[in-house]
C-alpha cells in the first residue's frame, strides 16, 4: 500500500504538486491520470524517494523508501524508459541491480524472458529501439518479484500487442494481491487496464474515485476527466496563475 | 510469459548493506567498456612514456652539463606518464557517477539503493581499489621498464636504493587519489564535461597561471598543486626545493580527495535526482 499525505513540491515560485493526499490499495490496478506537465511524474519520483518534497510525506507498506529494508524485493518501479547505461548489455544492467538487493542471478534470466528479451540479454542496451527498452524497464522493476510496482507511462513506446501484454500483466499482477500504481495521460488506455483513479490536474487531486463511479458521471470516462480536468484549469486561471 | 514467483521465504532477513552495494558497483564497473580503455590508455602512458623518455638519456648522457647529471633523478624522470595517466584515471572516477547522470541509470541506482551515503562510500571504495591496485601495478610496471632501458653510462635506480621503493609505492598512491578527486569532482558537478574540464583545470591549467605570479607566491602555490606533489614529492628521491615531503604531500592530496568526496556526497543527499 502507497500512502500519500500532504505532498508539495515546489521549484522556486512554481508549484508542481499541491498538497496532495491519497492512498493506493493492493490487489488493484490504480490508474494515475493526468494530463502531460500535471505533476504525476513528480509526484512518483518522490514517493520513491529521488526528489525531496517541500512539504508532505509518502509511504510505502508505513515506511519512507529511504527506509526499505530490501527497496527491489519491496518496490519496483519504471520512471523513465532509459534508466540504464547505454554501453551495458541487459543482462548486464540487470545482474548489477539485482546484486544490489540480493537477488539471485537466475532471476535475471526469468525477468528476461517474462518481458520477451531473453534472446536479446546480451545485446546493449543503448542499441534497443524505444519498445525494448520499455520492455527492460519493466523487466527492471519485476526483478525483485515485489508487491508494489510504480509505473510511469509504462505502455509509451510499445506496439499494440505489447500493449495488451502489460495489461494483461498489470491485471494479472494486481490480481496476486500486489499494489499497482501507473501513470497515464491515455484516458481510453486506463478504462481498459485501471480499477481504481487518481486524478490530478496542476499538481492538485481531482478525484479519488474508481473508474466505474468516474464513467457512471459522463456518457464516457473521457468525458467525465475532461470535465473534471476542466475545473482544475479554470480555478487555476481564476485564482493562482500569477507565476 | 509465466510469473515466477519468489516465495516470501526467500527475501532474507535484515536489509541490504555495504557488501550488496559494493558488489553492484564492481558488477557495474567492469561491465563497461569505458573501464577497460582507460586502463588500457594508463597502462600505455605509464610503461610507454617511461621506456620512450628514458632511452634518450644513455646516448645523450655525454651532451648533458654537470649540473643536468647531479640533478638527474632516474626515478622521478621514469615517473613522466603520471601527466597523462592521471588524467585517464580521474576520467575513470568522473565517470564513475557522471555517466549515471546522463544515462538516467542514477534512478535506477537510487531506487535499488536510496541510502546515498553508503552509494557513494561503495563507488569510492570499489572504484578506488580498481585505481589503486592499477596504479601500483602500474607504478612498478612503469619503473621497472623505464630502468631496465637505462644503460651505462646513464645512472639507474634499483628499488633497494634510499627512497626509491617509497617513491614507487606513492606514485601508485598518487594515480588512486587523482581518481578519487575525480569521483568527488564527478558527484559534485554530475555532468561528464564540466568535470573533466574541471579536473584538467586544476591538474594542468592551474599551475600555468601562477607561473604569471611573482616568484614568492608561486614557490609557496605551487607546492600544492597536484602535479607538483607528484613530481616533487612522491616520486622524487633527490630533494626538490620549495616542494612539501613525500609524506605531507600524500596527506594533502588525501585531504583534497576526503573533502571533495564528503561535499559530494552532502550534495547527493540533498539534490533531487
Amino acid at each position: 500500500m502507497i500512502e500519500v499525505s500532504g505532498l508539495t513540491k515546489r521549484y522556486g515560485s512554481l508549484e508542481a504538486v499541491h498538497d496532495l493526499s491519497f492512498e493506493v490499495l493492493p490487489g488493484s490496478v490504480t490508474g494515475f491520470l493526468g494530463a502531460n506537465g500535471s505533476g504525476k511524474s513528480t509526484t512518483m519520483r518522490m514517493i520513491m524517494g529521488l526528489d525531496f518534497p517541500s512539504a508532505g510525506q509518502a509511504r510505502i507498506g508505513g515506511r519512507a523508501y529511504r527506509d526499505l529494508r530490501w527497496p527491489l524485493r519491496e518496490v519496483g518501479a519504471l520512471l523513465e524508459t532509459r534508466a540504464f547505461h547505454p554501453g551495458r548489455r541487459a543482462e548486464q544492467h540487470l545482474l548489477a541491480l539485482a546484486a544490489s538487493n540480493g537477488i539471485p542471478r537466475r532471476r535475471v534470466s526469468e525477468v528476461l524472458g517474462m518481458v520477451g528479451l531473453a534472446d536479446a540479454a546480451r545485446r546493449r542496451a543503448g542499441k534497443f529501439s524505444l519498445g525494448m527498452a520499455q520492455r527492460l524497464g519493466i523487466a527492471s522493476a519485476l526483478l525483485g518479484d515485489p508487491g508494489v510496482l510504480i509505473l510511469d507511462e509504462p505502455v509509451n513506446g510499445l506496439d499494440p500487442e505489447g500493449i495488451r501484454w502489460i495489461r494483461t500483466l498489470l491485471r494479472s499482477l494486481a490480481a496476486e494481491g500486489r499494489t499497482i500504481f501507473v501513470s497515464s495521460h491515455l484516458i481510453s488506455e486506463m478504462a481498459l487496464t485501471a480499477d481504481r483513479l487518481i486524478v490530478i490536474g496542476q499538481g492538485r487531486l481531482l478525484a479519488q474515485t474508481t473508474v466505474a463511479e468516474l464513467s457512471a458521471r459522463a456518457p464516457s470516462l473521457e468525458e467525465a476527466f475532461f470535465f473534471l480536468t476542466a475545473g482544475s484549469a479554470e480555478y487555476i486561471t481564476g485564482e493562482a496563475r500569477t507565476s | 510469459m509465466t510469473q515466477i514467483q519468489l516465495t516470501a521465504a526467500s527475501t532474507p532477513r535484515g536489509h541490504y548493506g555495504f557488501s550488496q552495494v559494493a558488489r553492484m558497483e564492481w558488477a557495474k564497473l567492469r561491465s563497461l567498456r569505458s573501464t577497460t580503455w582507460i586502463l588500457l590508455i594508463l597502462a600505455a602512458g605509464m610503461i610507454g612514456l617511461a621506456i620512450l623518455l628514458l632511452s634518450q638519456y644513455p646516448s645523450n648522457w655525454a651532451h648533458m652539463t654537470a649540473a643536468e647529471r647531479a640533478s638527474f633523478d632516474p626515478t622521478e624522470t621514469g615517473f613522466v606518464g603520471l601527466a597523462l595517466g592521471q588524467l585517464a584515471v580521474g576520467v575513470l572516477g568522473v565517470l564513475t557517477i557522471t555517466s549515471e547522470y546522463s544515462s538516467g541509470m542514477i534512478r535506477a541506482t537510487l531506487s535499488a539503493v536510496p541510502r546515498r551515503g553508503m552509494l557513494l562510500t561503495a563507488k569510492a571504495v570499489v572504484t578506488g581499489a580498481l585505481m589503486l591496485a592499477a596504479g601500483e601495478v602500474l607504478a612498478f610496471g612503469a619503473f621497472l621498464a623505464g630502468q631496465a632501458v637505462l644503460a651505462a653510462p646513464a645512472p639507474h635506480a634499483t628499488l633497494g636504493q634510499p627512497g626509491v621503493l617509497r617513491a614507487v609505492l606513492l606514485a601508485g598512491a598518487y594515480l588512486w587519489l587523482i581518481g578519487l578527486i575525480g569521483l568527488g569532482l564527478g558527484t559534485v558537478i554530475r555532468h561528464t564535461a564540466g568535470a573533466i574540464g574541471t579536473l584538467v583545470g586544476v591538474v594542468f591549467v592551474l599551475p600555468l597561471i601562477t607561473l604569471a605570479m611573482p616568484d614568492s607566491i608561486q614557490h609557496t602555490a605551487t607546492q600544492f598543486f597536484p602535479e607538483a606533489i607528484a613530481e616533487n614529492s612522491l616520486t622524487a628521491v633527490k630533494p626538490v626545493a620549495y616542494s612539501l615531503t613525500p609524506w605531507a604531500g600524500l596527506g594533502m592530496l588525501g585531504l583534497y580527495a576526503a573533502a571533495l568526496l564528503v561535499i559530494g556526497g552532502w550534495l547527493l543527499a540533498r539534490r533531487d535526482a
